[in-house]
C-alpha cells in the first residue's frame, strides 16, 4: 500500500469519520473470532469481476482479488488506500463498511485502450 | 497591431481570457542567464491523440491538422508551441504506437514555429516506460529557459502508476536549487499534480512531492493536459491550467459517475476542442491565458 502524505492522512480521516468505514489490507489486524466471508474478484483489462459487490454495514469480509494479465490498480480514494494487483497472486483487501454508501474503486495503473472504463464500487446496505 | 491588442480582440471574439500568476516578480530577471525582458507567447496544444477512431470524434483523422492551420493562421506567430503529451492513442501494438507517433510528428512538421516542444502523455508512454516515445522525441522530462522564464517539462506517465519517481524528483530538486526563489518557472506536465479526482485516476501518485519542491519559489505556474478540458486550481499560491483536448473534450471532473468523453454534437463541430495561447508580460511578471478554437464559428 502506498504511503499516505499526512495533509491526506487528516483528510482521509475525517472520510473515516463520516463514512464510519474500516478497511485493512493483509497482516496486522487481530484475527476474531469468526471469520470474515470471502469475495473472489478477477481484474483484467479493462475490468474488474464483478465490478459491483454488495455489502452490509458492519460486516467484514475480504476481497481476494486475483489479476490476470497485467499489475492493475485498485485506488479507493474515500479509504485512503491502493493496491497493486500483480498476475500469479491473490490480494487480500479486509473491509468492514459501518454505514450504507457507495465507494467507489478505480484503476490506477494505466493498463491500455480500455483503461478509463475500468472501475467499480461497493455498494454498502444497512 | 500590438499583441495585447490582438489579445483584446481574441477575448471579445470568443476566447477566454486568464490571468494567471507569476505576479511581483519584477526584480528576478537579473540572476538568471540570458533574461531578457521582451514579452513574448507560446501555443500550448494537448491531447491529440493521433490514432483515435471512436464515436467522439468522427472528424479525428483531421482534426490535428486543423489545429495546425489554426495555429498557423494565427496573426502573429508564437515563438513556440508545446505538446503537453498524449500525442497518440495509445495501442498494444509497438510497431503501431511507432507508426503513430511518426504519422503524429509529420503532421505538426508543418506548423510554422522554429521551435516544438513535446512532452509524453500515458497514451504514448505507459505501456514501454516511453521507450518508443523516446526514439521519436527524445527525454521525457527536461527544463529549457526563454527569455527569463525557466521552464521544467516533468514526466508523471512513463510509469504507468502515474509517479514522477524518485530519480526524477531528486533531478527537479536539483534543478530549483539553482534558482533564485523569485525566478519566474512554468512547469509543463501531462497530469495534474495535485488531486483533481483520484477517483476518475485524475491524479499524479507522487505530485504532492513536486508540489512541495516548487512551494518556496513565489511564481510557478503549471499547465497540463490529460483531463481534456479547461479548469483553473490553486495549490497555495501555484496555479495549475488544464488544456483542452484535440480530440475529445470530457465531463468536468465528479459530475457523473464515469469519465465517459462528451457525445459529438454534429450541430457544434469541434465544441470543446481548442487550444490555448500563453503570453508572458515583462520577463515573466504576468501570463494571460487566452483559450482558442480549432476552427472558428
Amino acid at each position: 500500500m502506498t504511503a499516505t502524505p499526512p495533509s491526506r492522512r487528516r483528510a482521509l480521516r475525517r472520510v473515516f469519520a463520516l463514512a464510519g468505514g474500516a478497511a485493512l489490507v493483509r497482516s496486522g489486524v487481530a484475527q476474531p473470532a469468526t471469520e470474515p466471508r470471502v469475495i473472489e474478484m478477477t481484474a483484467h483489462r479493462f475490468a474488474y469481476e464483478p465490478n459491483e459487490i454488495a455489502l452490509r454495514a458492519g460486516e467484514r469480509v475480504v476481497i481476494a482479488i486475483r489479476s490476470l494479465d497485467f499489475v492493475h490498480g485498485m485506488n479507493i480514494p474515500d479509504l485512503g488506500m491502493r493496491l497493486d494487483l500483480v498476475p500469479g497472486r491473490v490480494t487480500r483487501l479486509e473491509l468492514q463498511p459501518k454505514v450504507p454508501g457507495t465507494i467507489d474503486f478505480v484503476c490506477d495503473n494505466f493498463c491500455g485502450d480500455g483503461h478509463e472504463e475500468m472501475h467499480g464500487r461497493f455498494i454498502v446496505s444497512a | 497591431m500590438q499583441r495585447r491588442d490582438f489579445l483584446a480582440l481574441t477575448a471579445l471574439g470568443g476566447g477566454a481570457v486568464f490571468a494567471s500568476g507569476l505576479a511581483g516578480c519584477a526584480s528576478r530577471a537579473d540572476g538568471m542567464a540570458g533574461a531578457g525582458n521582451s514579452d513574448f507567447y507560446f501555443v500550448q496544444l494537448s491531447d491529440t491523440h493521433w490514432g483515435y477512431q471512436g464515436p467522439a470524434n468522427p472528424d479525428a483523422a483531421v482534426t490535428l491538422r486543423k489545429a495546425v492551420a489554426a495555429v498557423n493562421a494565427l496573426p502573429a506567430p508564437p515563438e513556440f508551441v508545446v505538446f503537453t503529451g498524449d500525442l497518440t492513442h495509445t495501442t498494444d501494438d509497438p510497431v503501431e504506437r511507432r507508426r503513430r507517433l511518426a504519422e503524429f510528428k509529420s503532421i505538426v512538421a508543418d506548423l510554422k514555429v522554429k521551435t516544438v516542444r513535446f512532452m509524453p502523455g500515458e497514451h504514448d508512454a505507459s505501456l514501454d516506460r516511453g521507450a518508443a516515445y523516446k526514439e521519436y522525441f527524445g527525454e521525457t522530462f527536461y527544463t529549457f529557459d526563454h527569455k527569463g522564464v525557466h521552464f521544467i517539462a516533468v514526466d508523471n506517465v512513463s510509469d504507468p502508476g502515474a509517479k514522477i519517481g524518485d530519480e526524477q524528483l531528486a533531478w527537479l530538486r536539483a534543478d530549483l536549487a539553482k534558482l533564485d526563489k523569485q525566478a519566474p518557472i512554468v512547469v509543463l506536465t501531462h497530469r495534474p499534480l495535485f488531486d483533481l479526482a483520484p477517483k476518475w485516476d485524475w491524479a499524479t501518485r507522487d505530485g504532492a512531492q513536486a508540489i512541495e519542491l516548487l512551494m518556496p519559489f513565489a511564481n510557478v505556474t503549471v499547465f497540463y493536459g490529460h483531463i481534456h478540458q479547461e479548469h483553473h486550481q490553486m495549490t497555495g499560491h501555484i496555479a495549475h491550467h488544464s488544456a483542452k483536448s484535440l480530440i475529445f473534450a470530457l465531463p468536468a471532473p465528479g459530475s457523473q459517475p464515469n469519465r465517459t468523453p462528451l457525445p459529438w454534437d454534429a450541430s457544434a463541430p469541434y465544441k470543446g476542442l481548442g487550444f490555448r495561447e500563453i503570453e508572458a508580460e515583462d520577463a515573466g511578471r504576468a501570463l494571460k491565458v487566452t483559450e482558442l478554437p480549432v476552427v472558428r464559428a
